[in-house]
């Protein structure tokens, strides 16, 4: 099988063999890591295992960031969520709670799948797991899933950046997001190409989002931005499942995200100098955490 | 560079809160346990940079030392690893520092061991847990842990490339990244070995006969997630 270096030779190849996606990347890492199928759909499992737990922990009990800056609102949501009182539904609120529960755990040093970062660790694992929940999947189905997503993470890795120091946030939770979009997509029995425009549209509706972490931690503003992220990935599949396409091709989406992200000003690359992190309360927190600095 | 895998892309399964500041500095942490490879009664963290303004909020100190008592960054110990550290009587400080001009994660170990030798080891986290050690002892050398390593401390004396590399071709051991610096023309010389499979006792012993090696040290494979 060839090895696609672009979305377009990705959609192509997959036409070719009359392949998805997620068999795709299960091709493609047999063939440059050397690695069998069960061996990769089992390690697969184990990671999903790993996620489901982090989307979880959060929601059963409070939990708290090491920091002290974040914690508990995961459990909050899930509280909301029981009630069954939300505007949008009790699926988006699940997501949102899951989403923010895996970033809450991340932050408490807690066991999580950085996918692709630690930063945007509460995305994938929510958007996956609601699908799920709402189509009635099974976790083999939730593995290829999860493989899907990587089909075009490596794409994404290949001609941009997942590094918030070098992208900003579009780069770790815009990766995360287009990843679990094209995910979604592929659960929902849309095509590859589909899977695509999905993931092009998060990067233009994600595109200049910057990384300006309060005191340089992965709590303030990461973990609700892996909310709005996972809801967005939602979103998006719907989108494109009622058959709506993005005029900008995901290469060219992709390379925009790219352009955009290393010209930010170094401030808004995860240096928490810019951004919410230099606003006074920022500030503040920065203070409160490590005291004051010659910075 | 390795081609970009699926388990790249989702993953590490790592402790959080930052792949570069907690998972990357247990892993630096585990390699330089490995390159004393002997009980260890102290040590000390000189922190660097961004390890220096923010260890606390990242429990990068809590990382360093879980992988000072070998655990790996996706163990779940690792945000007790004081207390036990406490417990077997291992003695640690984190003492603020300016290394350099060196990547804004760097941390010097300085480790005191059972006979009470003393090791530093100098080394980078470069980011999504990948780390690099720099420095071993005050010798420059370039190990990222993913593979079996060999160091060798010698003088700079000819042949002594080829001698090595001849022994792993006879052993079937393929040599996949090699790095050769010296000092001084002629004085000491520090070589790393990256291969692809470990080099059995015997073929560590048989290096330590070739005339003017000093010093030889190994570092078992870590494994791309630990």
């Amino acid at each position: 099988m060839n090895i696609a270096t672009s979305g377009k030779e990705l959609i192509e190849i997959c036409a070719a063999e009359q392949i998805s996606l997620s068999e795709y990347a299960i091709r493609y890492e047999m063939e440059t890591k050397g690695i069998s199928r069960e061996e990769i759909l089992e390690r697969m499992k184990q990671t999903l295992e790993v996620m489901r737990e982090g989307a979880t922990l959060g929601r059963e009990k409070e939990v708290h960031s090491l920091s002290g800056l974040i914690g508990g609102d995961a459990y909050r949501l899930q509280k909301y969520h029981d009630k069954g009182t939300s505007l949008m539904g009790n699926g988006i609120v699940k997501a949102m709670a899951m989403a923010i529960s895996s970033s809450e755990v991340n932050a408490s040093m807690g066991r999580i799948v950085a996918c692709p970062t630690a930063g945007s660790c509460g995305i994938l694992p929510a958007v996956i797991l609601t699908t799920g929940e709402i189509l009635n999947k099974t976790d083999d189905e939730l593995v290829l899933g999860l493989l899907a997503s990587s089909a075009i993470g490596i794409i994404i890795g290949m001609n941009a950046t997942f590094a918030g120091a070098e992208g900003g946030c579009q780069a770790e939770c815009g990766s995360a997001s287009a990843m679990a979009a094209g995910a979604v997509v592929e659960l929902m029995g849309g095509t590859p190409e589909m899977s695509l425009h999905a993931a092009a549209i998060i990067f233009k509706n994600i595109l200049g989002l910057v990384c300006d972490p309060v005191a340089g931690l992965v709590e303030i503003p990461c973990a609700k931005r892996n909310v709005s992220g996972a809801v967005n990935a939602l979103c998006t599949a719907d989108l494109v499942m009622a058959g709506v396409t993005s005029k900008i091709p995901f290469d060219e989406a992709l390379a925009a995200m790219y352009k955009v992200g290393v010209n930010l000003p170094v401030e808004l690359r995860e240096t928490a100098l810019g951004g919410v992190a230099a606003t006074p309360t920022g500030k503040a927190m920065q203070e409160k955490v490590f005291g004051k600095t010659n910075n | 560079m390795a081609t970009i895998g699926v388990f790249d892309v989702l993953g590490p399964i790592m402790i959080g809160p930052s792949s570069s500041h907690t998972a990357g500095a247990a892993r630096l942490g585990k390699i330089a346990r490995t390159i004393v490879n002997k009980p260890i009664k102290e040590v000390t963290f000189l922190l660097h940079g961004s390890f220096r303004e923010t260890y606390k909020g990242h429990g990068t100190d809590r990382a360093l030392v879980a992988g000072i008592l070998g655990m790996a960054p996706n163990d779940a110990r690792l945000r007790t690893s004081l207390a036990i550290a406490e417990e077997e009587g291992i003695i640690v400080h984190f003492v603020p520092a300016d290394l350099g001009q060196v990547h804004p994660n760097t941390v010097k170990l300085v480790i005191r061991d059972i006979e009470d030798v003393e090791w530093e080891v100098l080394g980078s986290s470069i980011g999504g847990g990948l780390v690099e050690i720099n420095e071993i002892n005050g010798n420059k050398v370039q190990i990222t842990g993913e593979y079996p390593t060999i160091i060798t401390c010698h003088d700079d004396i000819p042949g002594t490339v080829a001698k090595i590399s001849s022994l792993f071709y006879e052993n079937g051991i393929n040599i996949a990244f090699m790095n050769l610096v010296r000092s001084q023309k002629g004085k000491g010389a520090t070589m790393t070995f990256e291969i692809d499979s470990p080099a059995s006792a015997e073929i560590i012993d048989k290096i330590k006969t070739f005339e003017g090696i000093n010093r030889v040290i190994v570092i078992n494979s870590l494994g791309g997630n630990e």
